[in-house]
């Protein structure tokens, strides 16, 4: 596990040696900012004491990001030709996609924790239920680890970033909205199966405060398989 | 440490890139690995390094299979093209690859040091790779193929691109190393292989069709002997005929059109310079030169792989 490690530290640094990271950082807080505190609907035109706003706000500003964070973690060592490299070393699939993983998940869960700062904002504004807040990063969390596996898996597809890009992208809406949408208008068992495919019925619940194992496991299940097929992608290979 | 190649097949798709590949490497030996473009090269070192695998046959490293992935840690690689992380510093880069490669932790910082100096990036060291020239980026390839003292060192063309210099440098460290461990090196470069290589393997479409020391080779050779020589004479009618009179000669021409220098070559197996001594005495003709072509490794490679 010393190599999960060893290659999470290096692609952390490198997301701040290139300035990438902080690029996404600030775009990041930048629109999510915008939206939560500003515009649409607002904290401050809700007048509600709570950081809803901001957790469905972000469902969406991750949801672009993040492609962005992962797209080049594989499919730039391709490229360049580091991958043949690295997997010469005493290092396996699964490290190289884990230590990956965990360095994306850590980039993530550093902007998470710049926005504390609305946590503290609206504290001051009344009485706040700390138990949902807690609650609702926790879900931001789970919902952040399940589109890294699927933007590691677009990565370990295509030599081609901006492929890599669209392609989680194409995935997620999947997640997002289409599974959403198939949920409304199909009945029975089939509309029950896009129920439990459609992401925001699972975060919509667990950014309330309400924690189910199920949705946990959803979160989870998605992540692990991700992770697994970008890891057998780079397997196959041999 | 030995590699042993037995057997091994591979396929790309259909294409059958290696086949029934089988040779060995001893403990200490430096071979040298020829072929053209798209004869296999690459791909036996990316089968030995563990990146891919083999469709039958197997590689032993040091008495252990490549398919049980414990053989990586044996082996220092520097591939084709050296690929490099190009943000990161020099010094950064060496220590991740030690940590990769298990380096005990007390001893990364010793080793990132020793293999700066051994590589002469010491000016170099806190430079970003992608600042480097390639002949610096080349050595930095090199040092992170040599971080962890691997018993065998598998090197892809690791002088292209350089400058005769660096040529230079990079061949005295390859035949330092190789007094030691185990080398296997492809390359385009004959001479190179001949200055540096106890012995040496070309493959051509998947086949091996030679392995030997250099000598060896040459003496396989279909080669006849070649004489240059020049001859301070009025007129080259009267030595033409006298000269390819004799016995061993095969056939000779004029060279350059000029009177006097010819090029003899004798009949396969024989040579021919005493007799055109004697025949030189014997009518007066001054030997101004005469000097014996040597087989070139360049026609023995060549006469195996163009078919």
């Amino acid at each position: 596990m010393d190599s999960v490690l060893t290659i999470s530290k290096k692609e952390l640094a490198g997301f701040f040696d290139s300035l990438s990271g902080y690029i996404v950082l600030i775009a990041f807080l930048g629109f999510t900012g915008f939206f939560t505190w500003l515009y649409g609907s607002d904290i401050f035109i809700r007048k509600q004491v709570d950081l809803l706003v901001f957790f469905s706000i972000a469902k969406w500003t991750l949801f672009f990001f993040i492609p962005a964070i992962t797209m080049k973690l594989i499919s730039e060592e391709r490229n360049t030709g580091t991958l043949e490299l690295l997997l010469t070393k005493p290092v396996s699939e699964s490290q190289l996609v884990l230590g990956k993983f965990f360095a994306a998940f850590f980039l993530v869960a550093i902007a998470l924790a710049l926005t504390i700062v609305y946590y503290i904002s609206i504290s001051y504004l009344g009485k706040v239920d700390h138990g949902a807040i807690i609650s609702g990063y926790f879900g931001l969390l789970l919902f952040s680890a399940a589109y890294i596996g699927i933007g590691l898996f677009a990565s370990s597809i295509s030599k081609n970033q901006i492929v890599a890009f669209l392609l989680a992208l194409f995935i997620g809406i999947f997640f997002q909205i289409i599974f959403d949408i198939l949920a409304g208008s199909v009945t029975g068992f089939t509309g029950k199966i896009f129920d439990f495919l459609s992401l925001s019925g699972h975060f919509d619940s667990i950014s309330r405060g309400v924690w189910d194992t199920r949705d946990i496991i959803y979160f989870i299940s998605i992540c692990v398989l991700g992770i697994e097929l970008a890891k057998e992608n780079l397997v196959f290979r041999k | 440490m030995n590699v042993e190649i037995k057997n091994v097949n591979k396929f790309y798709g259909y294409q059958k890139v290696l086949d029934d590949v089988s040779f060995e490497v001893k403990p200490g030996e430096i071979l040298g690995f020829l072929g053209p473009n798209g004869a296999g090269k690459t791909t036996t070192m990316k089968i030995i390094t563990g990146f891919i695998g083999l469709d039958s046959g197997d590689v032993i490293v040091n008495g252990k299979s490549v398919k049980s992935g414990e053989t990586k840690s044996s082996i220092g690689y520097l591939p084709e093209n050296n690929p490099l992380y190009l943000d990161m510093p020099v010094v950064d880069y060496l220590k991740f690859s030690a940590k990769l490669q298990g380096v005990k932790k007390e001893n990364i910082e010793n080793k990132v040091r020793e293999m700066i100096k051994l590589t002469g990036l010491n000016r170099e060291k806190h430079k970003l790779i992608g600042e480097l020239s390639k002949g610096y980026r080349q050595r930095v390839g090199l040092a992170q193929a040599l971080i962890h003292d691997p018993d065998i060192l598998i090197l892809d063309e690791p002088t292209t691109g350089l400058d005769p210099n660096q040529i230079i440098e990079i061949r005295e460290l390859i035949k330092k190393l190789g007094k030691e461990k185990t080398v296997i090196l492809s390359t385009h470069i004959l001479p190179e292989v001949e200055a540096t290589c106890d012995r040496i393997l070309i493959i051509n479409k998947g086949k091996i069709v030679a392995n030997g020391t250099s000598k060896d080779l040459r003496q396989q050779a279909e080669g006849s002997n070649i004489l240059k020589l020049k001859l301070i004479i009025p007129d080259n009618e009267l030595v033409i005929e006298k000269l390819k009179s004799l016995p061993s000669v095969e056939d000779i021409s004029v060279v350059d059109g000029e009177t006097g220098r010819f090029e003899i070559k004798s009949h396969k197996g024989l040579r021919s310079n005493r007799e055109i001594f004697d025949i030189c005495a014997k009518n007066n003709w001054p030997i101004d030169e005469m000097i014996t072509i040597e087989t070139k490794l360049e026609d023995v490679f060549r006469n195996l792989t163009m078919n």
